[in-house]
Formats: C-alpha cells, structure tokens, sequence
C-alpha cells in the first residue's frame, strides 16, 4: 500500500493541472471562434515565425 | 477547403480615406472599433483575404475574423469608419454590413457563461478525481484505508462543492425567502444532506459516503444549466446582430452643412437629411423636398404616400424618391414608434402566465421528493431509534430521486430542437417558445412584409404595345421608386428596349417626365398624368394628349408562403390572414393562397382584439407578422414570429425570429416543437421510472452509493441520448 502515497498526489497534480491549463484556456478567450480556430491551421501565413 | 472565387488583390483607395467623419473626429483620439458583417465567408481562404485586405488598408490596425460569428473586428485609426472599409471588401469579393459596436456588448452574458463553464469544470474535476477514490473503496478498500480515501475525497468534495453549487444555494435560498418552492430546493437540500451525513460516516469511519454522488449530481446539474445558457446566448448573440445591423445614424443639416449622427444626438428642432430609400430616424415636419413615403411597416398599407412641405412624419416611414428635409418634433423615447413599442410591454404580461413543462414538474416533484424523505427519516427512527441510520437513509433518498435527468431532460431537448431550427434558419428567443409553439392550432398572417416580399411586381404588361413599354421602361429607368425598378426590370425581362426618350426629369413625389418625337410623357401618380385615382398600386403611363393608361402592380409573395400555409392547414391549423390592407389587395392574396377566413383594413387594436378574442375562445394563436401595426398582436398572441426584416420592435415583440426569406420552416417549426414537447415528456417517464425502481430500494435501506452513483449516470445520459435523436 506504500504506493499508494505517490500515486493520490500524482493523480491529483495531474488533475489539477488539467483544471488549470482549462482555466487558462477559457480566461484567454480560446473559446470564441471554434470553426474559425480549426481552418486557420491551413492558413500558410505565419508558417516561418509566430505573428508578432 | 472549396476555392473561393475571390481574387487575392489588396486595393488600397484613397479616396476612400479622403472622407472625413467629422463627428467622429472631435471626440475620439483612440482607435476606433469597427464590427462588420460578413454573410458569404466561409472557409480558411475567406478568412486570409478578408484579414490581409484589411490589414493592408491605411489606417487599420489590426483586424480579425471570427468564424463562427461571421464576423470581422477591426481596430483602426479614429478617422475611419466602416463606410471606408466596405468597398475594400466587395472589391475582394465579399458582402460586408456594418454592425453597431455598442449593439454587439454581450460582455455581461458572455461572463455568466464564463462563470458556469467555470463551475462546470471544477465539478468535473472533483468529480473524477472522487469517483477515482470511490472505485477502490466499492471494489473492496477497508479500514483505515476506506478512512483515508473518504478524508481525501471530502478534502476535494467540500472546497470544490462550495465554489460550484453557488447558482443553486443562490436560487434556492430567493425561492425560500419569499416563501416558494422551487427545482433548487430539493437539489441544495440532496448536496448539503450528502455531504453533511458523508462526513458523519467518515468521522465515524463508516461504510458508505455519498461524496462522489453529490459531485456527480452538482456536475449533471451544471452542465443542464450550461446548455440551457448556451441555447440562450446563441439566440441572443444572433439576434442582438441583427439590431445591430441597423446603424443609427441620421445625416443633421448644420447652417447648409451635413453632418452625420447617432440617431440618439437628435434634438427636438434638428433639420435633419432623408435621403431616399432611408428610414425616418425621428417623428418630424417635412421642411423641404416632395416624394413619396412607404409606411407598410407602420400601417401595412402597400400603397405609397405622397409626402410634401408641411406634411407629419412618424419615424419608421421610409422615404422613397426625392430627398426630404425634415424638423425634428419628437425623438427618441418619445416617437411614435416607441410609444408602439410600450404598449406591448402591456401585452406582454399575459404571456408571464405560461407555466413551462419543467415549472410544473418541479411543482409536483419538489414536495413529494421532500415528504418521501421526511418520511422515510421518521419511519426509520422510530423503527430503529438511531438518529445516524435514520439520516442515512433520508439523504440516500433524497440523493437518488434528485432530479439529475429532471434538470437535463429539458434542457438537452430544447438545446438540440434550436440547434436544428437555427440551422432551418429560425431563431428560438423565448425559454418556453418551442413549448408554446407546440399547442398551436390557430396561425395568423399579417400581409405586408409577411406573407408578400414588399416588392411590387407587375401584373398587366400585355396590355401595352412593345412600342409603349419601351417609352415607360426609359422613363422608369430614370428613378429609384420601388414601383419603377420592378417595371424596369419586368420590361427588360421582356427583352424590350428603352424608346427614345430625352429631356428626362424626375419629378420627386410625382413621376418622371420627358420628351418623345415633340409629345410630352409623363409616368407616374394618377392625379399628375390627369387619371382617377384607383385602389390598386399603379403607375400611370400618359403619351401626349392620350388617356392615361396604369400599370398594375401586385406584391410579390414570399418565398415559400404558398407553401407555408398549406403545409399548416394540412397540418389541421386554420389560418387567418389580418392585413391593415385595402380589401382589394387582402382579398386578391387570400384567394391566391386559399385562405378562406381574411380581414382587411384592420387597426393594431383590431388585431389585438381578435387575438385576443380567438384566445378566449380557448385557441392558442400563432401570430406571424412584421409591422409596427403587428406588434401588439404578436405579444398578445400565445407564440409569435416575426421576418428579420421586421422592425426591431416588431422582433423583440416575438418569440421567434425567421433568418431568411423563405417562410417554409414555419410549418417545420410547428412539427419540430411538437416532437420536442414530446420527448421533454418522454424524459420526464424516463427519469420516473428510474425512480420507481431506485426509491423502493433506497427506502428500504438497501441503497448503497454504487447503486445511487449508477442509477444516476444511467438516468443522466438515457434522458441526454434521447434529445439527441431530435437533431
């Protein structure tokens, strides 16, 4: 059972991390333009260098 | 991706820059937000032209395409405004309107939305992480380490129930404060009782803890009221985009100068400029010009009416022909139209009655879920005269009957029923519409605007000569009148060509008149060219010296109306058709369409009464229509719908908003809301029957988390799939 004293803190640092990087997500407005978001991956602009 | 026909070409105006917005230039120093509407975008291509088009303009700063909203936002230099940036666009290919920015802040719904997507994920997060720990304690933990995975998932439960059952503590605690019970209730009461007893057996180091339930039933609940917001606000988003398609802006005459306005800085006495084809922003005094004014909106009269100096204007009219100098008498709150709007603040308060499928469950659910338990509690104690086993069992009951697949059965059906008439192109407003929509056995037609197009069509070109029709048409060509682009258009479908007209003049409010081979011809008002007025929309034709001859115009029907009507009378509806209208006009339609029962010339209070008489008459009323005239008829009716060319207070008025042209999807919409009623009710046996088989055994003390944990998923996602099969 000593496992298990690694295991529930992993396992919910993993979670919490989740939550967090949701969080994170919905805070930066990534939520707004979903069609939008999944056709810009075609775009050839900004292929060499992120958008400044 | 499917190529778009748009070259990639960046054109780059300066005249278009050369335009100054004087208006805007005194008060603002920051950058100007501009929002436009862009109808025909559709794929990545789109979005890369529409962007580095943009992008390229002098002046703007930054601009970005939303997608999903068929939108651009664009951050540019103050001295621009969205006239500059349209002409952009249509020369690479797309349709752009300009929104209004201030029409467009949804920020206060958008964090609602926010907030509960927040929610939602804190309890999904607990959730799992719980039921991970409630897994190893059903599948055989013991002791000390049962002990410690109920303490680690009452360190997770209680801080993540806390934050994520607020809306319903909230809810539950303004129902109980004024007396009421509402759906909230037996919910606060099922997580608080879960909790406060799991932390008991804890402490004691029991057997069972209902931690993972009360997660769970916080999360189902949660997410049945996200879908319902979300349903919400893509009805609100859309339709606050079509308020915000209407600009408010007037052009004010300052000493000879145009200046161009908000709507809202009008003051009593202003001169303001109507150009034709614009709408009066303002109730007001002609001052200068002659035209015509088509008030169908306001009246549901076809007929165009003849505006000169001196002659009282209401806003909503608009004006046709010439341009009109106005003098501001009334605006703002105080027009005509406004005053219109009031009264179905008036109308609306019937409508407050309606009592909604999921009220009237929660009416029944709510007590007989709280006397069970109260019972049970009782039963148990005196039974056994343990305080501890009595809770138990009180709170496995009030866990298991909790209304998780009462909370979804509603909202998933009405999310998927809107999803597919907004793809049908109907926009569901109201929370009770499609329910309401369902009952309907009476549908009432307004006319103009409604069942017709507004755009005239002509009906007697054979009785003119070739010879004839090409002295009208270049005479016709000459002017922007409604009447004359449809018989332009009609003629040159007829492959005639313009005769030799010259000296052509429009006459403002008139006709227009020219020269041919010495004669003088005239094309316009019956009174000008020397005829007798008529009842039917005409425009008279007068060669020289010879009786005038008219041409006759119909409306031309909507899209689909024909259809419409027939599908709702297979349905087994009757259908009235109530025009403000001439007889004539009303009685011609209604035989075109089949429809036997038709009033002509009717009032907004004649609409209203009849309504409202046919409601007491125990008929539950569609009423679709579009004018100022309508409004009140639409909130008095049981369920509305109104074209998005309605005024906008003719579509605030109404429940449901029709997207496109066509009028076929009401029928559909009638069809849909049915099946819809249908499977809320089905959702409602569902979850009962889970519950007839769960309370017996929670009752009798047989219920173990497991089988609550079970009974609750399983109730969750039957109730979820069953929406599922409306799309």
């Amino acid at each position: 059972m000593q496992v298990l004293t690694y295991l529930i803190p992993i396992s919910l640092t993993l979670g919490a991390v989740g939550l967090v990087a949701f969080i994170y997500t919905v805070r930066s407005n990534q939520y707004d333009d979903p069609e939008g978001d999944s056709r810009r991956i075609l775009s050839d602009e900004w292929d060499d260098h992120p958008k400044p | 991706m499917n190529a778009h026909p748009s070259s990639p070409s960046i054109a780059v105006c300066p005249g278009c820059i050369a335009a100054p917005n004087t208006a805007a230039q005194e008060e603002e120093v920051k950058d100007a937000q501009i929002a436009l509407s862009l109808p025909t975008i559709h794929c990545q291509g789109c979005i890369s032209a529409v962007e580095r088009g943009l992008n390229a303009h002098p002046g703007v700063h930054n601009a970005r395409v939303n997608l999903t909203l068929k939108r651009a936002m664009i951050e540019a230099g103050p001295d621009m405004n969205a006239a500059d940036l349209i002409p952009v666009l249509a020369r690479l290919g797309y349709e752009a309107h300009e929104l209004d920015p201030a029409a467009l802040t949804v920020t206060g719904a958008d964090k609602a939305g926010r907030d509960l997507l927040m929610r939602l994920a804190v309890a999904g997060f607990a959730m799992m992480n719980v039921m991970l720990l409630s897994v190893s304690v059903w599948s055989g933990a013991t002791d000390a380490t049962r002990d410690m995975f109920h303490w680690i998932s009452a360190g997770i439960a209680i801080p993540a129930i806390a934050f994520s059952a607020q809306p319903f503590f909230r809810n539950a605690w303004s129902a109980l404060s004024v007396g009421r019970l509402n759906m909230d209730v037996p919910i606060t009461l099922a997580i608080v009782l879960a909790l406060v007893t799991s932390v008991w057996e804890t402490v004691l180091s029991g057997e069972h803890a209902y931690f993972d339930a009360a997660l769970a039933l916080t999360f189902f609940l949660l997410a049945g009221r996200y879908l319902d917001f979300r349903t919400r606000a893509i009805a609100r988003s859309a339709a606050s985009e079509l308020a915000a398609l209407e600009v408010p802006r007037a052009i004010r005459m300052v000493n000879g100068a145009e200046q161009e306005v908000a709507v809202a800085e009008l003051s009593v006495g202003d001169l303001v400029l109507v150009r034709p084809g614009g709408r009066m922003p303002v109730d007001a005094e002609i001052i200068s010009g002659r035209s015509e004014l088509d008030r169908s909106l306001l009246t549901g009269e076809t007929l165009p009416v003849f505006a000169e100096p001196g002659l009282a204007v209401s806003a909503g009219e608009v004006n046709l022909t010439g341009p009109l100098t106005i003098r501001a008498t009334a605006v703002g709150q105080d027009t005509s139209l406004h005053r219109m709007a009031d009264l179905v603040a008036i109308a609306e308060s019937g409508r407050s009655r309606y009592t909604s499928l999921a009220d009237k469950a929660a009416r029944l659910y709510a007590p007989g879920v709280h006397i069970l338990s109260a019972l049970s509690f009782v039963g148990w104690y005196l039974w056994s005269g343990d305080v501890r086993v009595a809770l138990n069992i009180a709170a496995a009951v009030l866990i298991i009957t909790c209304p998780c697949a009462l909370g979804l059965a509603v909202p998933a059906v009405t999310t998927a029923a809107s999803g597919r008439l907004f793809r049908r192109g109907m926009l569901i407003k109201h929370a009770t519409a499609l329910e309401r929509l369902a009952e309907v056995d009476t549908v009432v037609f307004d006319k103009t605007g409604t069942l017709t197009a507004g755009t005239p069509e002509l009906t007697n070109p054979g009785d003119f000569s070739q010879h004839d029709l090409g002295i009208a048409l270049a005479l016709a060509q000459a002017t922007s009148h409604p009447l004359s682009v449809s018989l332009t258009k009609a003629t040159l479908a007829q492959g005639i060509k313009p005769g030799d007209v010259s000296a052509i003049t429009e006459r403002p409010g008139y006709g227009t008149e020219g020269q041919y081979q010495g004669q003088q011809v005239r094309l316009g008002r019956a009174a000008w060219v020397g005829a007798d007025q008529d009842t039917q929309t005409a425009v008279w034709l007068a060669i020289g010296d010879a009786v005038p001859r008219a041409f006759h115009f119909t409306d031309a029907l909507r899209p689909g109306a024909a259809d419409a009507v027939k599908a709702l009378q297979q349905a087994g509806k009757s259908v009235l058709l109530i025009s403000g209208d001439t007889t004539g006009a009303v009685e011609t339609l209604a035989k075109r369409l089949g429809i036997a029962d038709w009033v002509s010339e009717a009032l907004p209070d004649d609409k209203v009464a009849r309504i409202k008489h046919l409601g007491d008459q125990g008929h539950k009323v569609l009423m679709v229509g579009d004018g100022l005239n309508d409004t009140a008829a639409l909130s008095a009716a049981h369920v509305s719908i109104s074209p998005a060319s309605a005024l906008d207070a003719a579509r605030v008025a109404s429940d449901i908003v029709l997207l496109g042209q066509d009028l076929t999807p009401i029928a559909e919409a009638c069809d849909t809301a049915r099946r819809a009623t249908r499977r809320i009710r089905e959702n409602f046996r569902i979850a009962t029957v889970y519950n007839l088989i769960a309370v017996p055994l929670a009752v009798a003390g047989l219920a173990t988390p497991l089988i609550a944990a079970l009974a609750m998923s399983a109730s969750s996602i039957t109730v979820s799939l069953n929406a599922l099969r409306l799309r």
